[in-house]
């Protein structure tokens, strides 16, 4: 990390937005280019913090293995979990093609 | 006994309860009715269950009649947090995205609240997904602080702090990410208590930041704290990051004196930028401790000024990974094709013709392109913000700069917490620079909006807990809040120091003039 203030460009914002699985209108990009510039530049400021000897704390706890016992236990129906979902046929969940048809399923 | 329940504490109303003083049920008409009247103006409930709740209450009274055994929260009405699942009520996280939706199961929490027979009334708002420091993020409208309809109650457990602040519940139940508990409660006038991470069972709260993320009680006083969190707290392996740590009778343990207890003073926290007033305040509640017998020394945490970039780089990325979850096919908002309608809602950005063109047109297949419009329209725009920013510092060339700089800091502002706790025994402070600040006046600047949570959010990079209740009032008539923070897994001294203020102070006793 530069302490440099970064910046990110249009371009930058449009690919995040994909990997996001964001579809922005171009009012949002807009937007977004210049918010997020801001706010990484301002968390940009821990680069100055000196962690050479430090190793990264992903978790409060001190990380650990937690094993139960394999067995089966009761778990939530099928039914129950389909109720939820905008469109199904009773067994599965449907969704659009996943290759490059259009159409939903 | 006294014939308004209103006017009950938690612990009160489940003795009276128990005593057949009270009925279940008219304690529980008498919140209902207080809510039918005040929640227009304040917003503070998304769902009222009724119907439900008197059932409840009903089956209460009649097990109480017959002589069989009532839990111990029988008959107390509970506000709980629309981040948590209920399987008989909608659960929203106050989000478009999940607009409507009912979980098939019940939050861990919810199942113990109804194991000890307390009442939910219904489910409080928020900001959407908890991102959020005032409750204006909330897809379904902010909430009204009831000292001042005209600002902001916190965030993002602003509805369950407001519900306490006005009575519409004597306790409700909070989670807190970065101080989702302890700022609305120190805005609203109210007692709420972070415990340490992995006190109480995550299983089936809503995620954000799975390794921030708590939730714990907000009520009137630190011994109604300590009632619901008995109840709602302990070892579940549905959760496997919650503690296995026998959990402690708080009730029991209030009333022990304070002499000798040693309270840190944090001499960066009355820098620039805290309010006079509340630095006022804050500095009389050290006095109030040191006539209860503790101590009031200087401690550093060197590193805690580092608490809002480290918190805003680790927070947007764990939240960039859970909500990846909401892709329109196993339950929540999906955007259909062809639809002309683009709903975004509160983003402001719709073109004059109702639909922009879209910035990332090339999608590799309808399913990617169902993915990214159901995202696009479900989610609002704060939360399309750390989505974005969490995805960006986890991205490739990003990695080690940002998410991986940010956990080597999180270690140094742990570190800060253990060095000074071995100095003292707990750290007292503000819990926000200001008072409650006017609706709308931060929603331009998302930066301003996350410095809201500048003394709040390092404990929970630090797994410890931390307590706020109020010390004070401005000039204006706002609540001042105060913050403890302790060791891990000393909720006990938390509820024990916050209750001995309040057997010397008549701050939580106070009520909002809100006229209804």
């Amino acid at each position: 990390m530069s302490s440099a203030s970064p910046s990110l460009s249009r371009q930058d914002v449009a690919k995040v937005a994909l990997l996001s699985r964001l579809a922005l209108s171009e009012r949002e990009l807009d937007h977004l280019t210049g918010e997020l510039s801001k706010i990484v530049g301002f968390v940009s400021q821990l680069a100055d913090v000196d962690t050479s000897a430090v190793e990264p704390l992903a978790h409060p706890l001190d990380s650990q293995n937690v094993f139960r016992d394999d067995v089966v236990t009761p778990s939530l129906t099928r039914e129950s979990v389909l109720r939820s979902a905008p469109r199904h046929d009773g067994e599965s969940f449907l969704v659009p093609a996943v290759l490059g048809e259009t159409g939903a399923a | 006994m006294p014939s308004d329940p209103l006017q009950l504490s938690a612990v009160e109303i489940v003795a009276a309860v128990r005593s057949g003083d009270l009925t279940a049920t008219a304690c529980t008409e008498a919140f209902l009715d207080r809510i039918a009247r005040t929640n227009g103006t304040l917003n503070a409930f998304l769902c009222v269950d009724r119907e439900g709740a008197l059932a409840r209450a009903a089956d209460i009274d009649a097990r109480r009649r017959a002589g069989r055994p009532l839990g111990p929260l029988a008959g107390l009405p509970v506000g709980v947090k629309d981040a948590l699942c209920t399987a008989d009520l909608p659960t929203t996280c106050a989000s478009k995205m999940l607009a409507g939706y009912r979980p098939p199961y019940d939050a861990e929490v919810v199942a113990r609240l109804r194991r000890a027979d307390a009442v939910v009334v219904g489910k409080t708002n928020m900001d959407e997904f908890a991102m959020g420091g005032s409750n204006e993020n909330s897809a379904f409208g902010p909430v009204a602080n009831p000292w001042d309809t005209s600002r902001a109650p916190g965030g993002s457990s602003g509805g369950s702090a407001a519900c306490v602040a006005a009575d519409m519940a004597p306790v409700a139940i909070g989670s807190d990410t970065g101080g989702s508990i302890r700022q609305p409660a120190g805005l609203c006038g109210i007692t709420g208590l972070k415990p340490t991470y992995g006190r109480v069972s995550r299983r089936g709260l809503v995620a954000f930041a799975s390794s921030l993320d708590q939730i714990g009680p907000m009520a009137r006083s630190a011994a109604d704290c300590a009632l619901t969190l008995e109840a709602i707290a302990g070892h579940d392996p549905g959760d496997s990051t919650s503690l296995t740590d026998a959990v402690p009778d708080y009730s029991r343990m209030l009333d022990k004196p304070l002499t000798g207890l040693r309270i840190g003073r944090v001499p960066e926290h009355f820098a620039a930028g805290l309010d006079p007033e509340v630095a006022r305040g804050v500095e009389e509640a050290f006095a109030v401790f040191r006539e209860l017998g503790a101590t009031v020394h200087d401690v550093r945490l060197p590193h805690a000024h580092h608490g809002i970039p480290t918190y805003y780089l680790i927070a947007p990325c764990e939240a960039s990974s859970n909500l990846a979850r909401y892709d329109g096919a196993h339950y929540g908002y999906r955007a259909e094709p062809g639809g002309g309608h683009r709903a975004e809602p509160g983003t402001g950005h719709r073109a004059a013709d109702g639909r922009d063109a879209d910035a990332t047109a090339a999608f590799e297949s309808p399913l990617v392109e169902m993915y990214c419009r159901s995202r696009a329209e479900g989610f609002g725009p704060e939360v399309k913000r750390r989505i974005m920013l969490g995805t960006y510092a986890l991205s490739a060339g990003y990695y080690d700069a940002y998410y991986a700089k940010a956990l080597r800091v999180r270690r140094l502002i742990r570190q800060d917490y253990l060095d000074a706790f071995e100095s003292v025994d707990l750290i007292g402070g503000p819990v926000s620079a200001t008072a409650a600040f006017p609706l709308g006046e931060k929603t331009g600047d998302p930066l301003a909006m996350y410095l809201v949570d500048m003394y709040t959010v390092t404990a929970n990079l630090a797994g410890v807990g931390g307590i706020s209740f109020p010390c004070g009032f401005t000039a204006g008539g706002l609540p001042i809040g105060f913050q403890l923070q302790a060791p891990a897994l000393a909720e006990s001294l938390l509820l024990n120091a916050t209750d001995r203020f309040q057997s010397l102070t008549d701050w939580h006793r106070r009520r909002p003039p809100l006229a209804v």
